[in-house]
């Protein structure tokens, strides 16, 4: 009897502190599951310093061996699809950032030996913007950016 | 459940291009709904590629990748008649495992 009664007020507390983060939570409801792999500290960054540092670097330096591809004007922001390739030797990470959006850090791929520094996605833009390519090798951070213009926002409220 | 997603592996040269296309509403969180309230976030935040059981690719998404998410990627080492297997997990802490056979 009794033990069933903590479980109920455990179960209970649970579910409203849930709903609670729920309710405060200006994103991310649910960050109660969040994945361990999953590192929320750099996905709520604004710059790209900050991102940088999020992923355990210190700074970045601008290099040539990264290339974004994608269309230079994109008529929907809600799909713009871009080809990020490292040059660099060792490279263990590729991010794509987009300055302007509410947070800087779209996606980042974690890149094992045998695996082509090669990838290619498509991501929302709210407007006209920077975008950066992150890429951490051998240890240290090296990025290149370009700016892609929208014509259509793709973060529409 | 979501829907299974669209997997191709094919050789290019000596590499496996993989082409995926999930699923997934990858709802931003920004948004509100007709009455101003905000509808909220719903995104795939993990993504892990597979092949023979040896990890080709782990992404790590936020809410800025675009709905139906479409990502594409190349590996050495795979041959013909492999498996590649891609599984996401997204905020919610819902799953989705699809594989296919390199061709």
């Amino acid at each position: 009897m009794d033990s069933r009664r903590r479980n109920f007020i455990g179960g209970g507390g649970g579910a409203a502190v849930l709903a609670l983060a729920a309710g405060a939570g200006l994103l991310k409801p649910g960050s109660a599951w969040a994945q361990a792999g999953w590192n929320k500290a750099a996905f709520e960054t604004k710059s790209l310093n900050d991102a940088v540092k999020a992923m355990g670097g210190a700074s970045a330096t601008e290099s040539k061996d990264i290339v974004i591809t994608s269309p230079d004007i994109a008529e929907n922001g809600a799909v713009v699809p871009f080809t990020i390739s490292s040059k660099l030797p060792k490279t263990q990470s590729i991010a794509l950032l987009v300055e302007k959006n509410p947070n800087i850090l779209a996606a980042s791929f974690g890149i094992p030996d045998g695996t082509e520094p090669w990838v290619n996605t498509r991501v929302k833009m709210g407007q006209t913007s920077n975008v950066i390519a992150l890429v951490k090798a051998d240890g240290k951070f090296y990025y290149v950016s370009k700016e892609v213009k929208v014509t259509l926002g793709g973060c529409g409220g | 459940m979501a829907d299974p997603m669209k997997i191709r592996a094919t050789m290019v040269g000596d590499k496996v291009e993989v082409k995926v296309l999930m699923s997934h509403e990858m709802e931003t969180g920004q948004r509100k709904d007709s009455k101003g309230a905000a509808i909220p976030a719903w995104f795939i935040q993990n993504v892990t590629a597979t092949h023979n059981g040896k990890t080709v690719l782990s992404a790590e998404w936020g809410p800025a990748v675009s709905k139906n998410p479409f990502l594409s990627f190349r590996f050495a080492g795979g041959k013909p008649g492999d498996k590649v297997v891609i599984t996401w997990v997204d905020n919610k802490g819902e799953k989705r495992t699809d594989e296919t056979t390199i061709s």
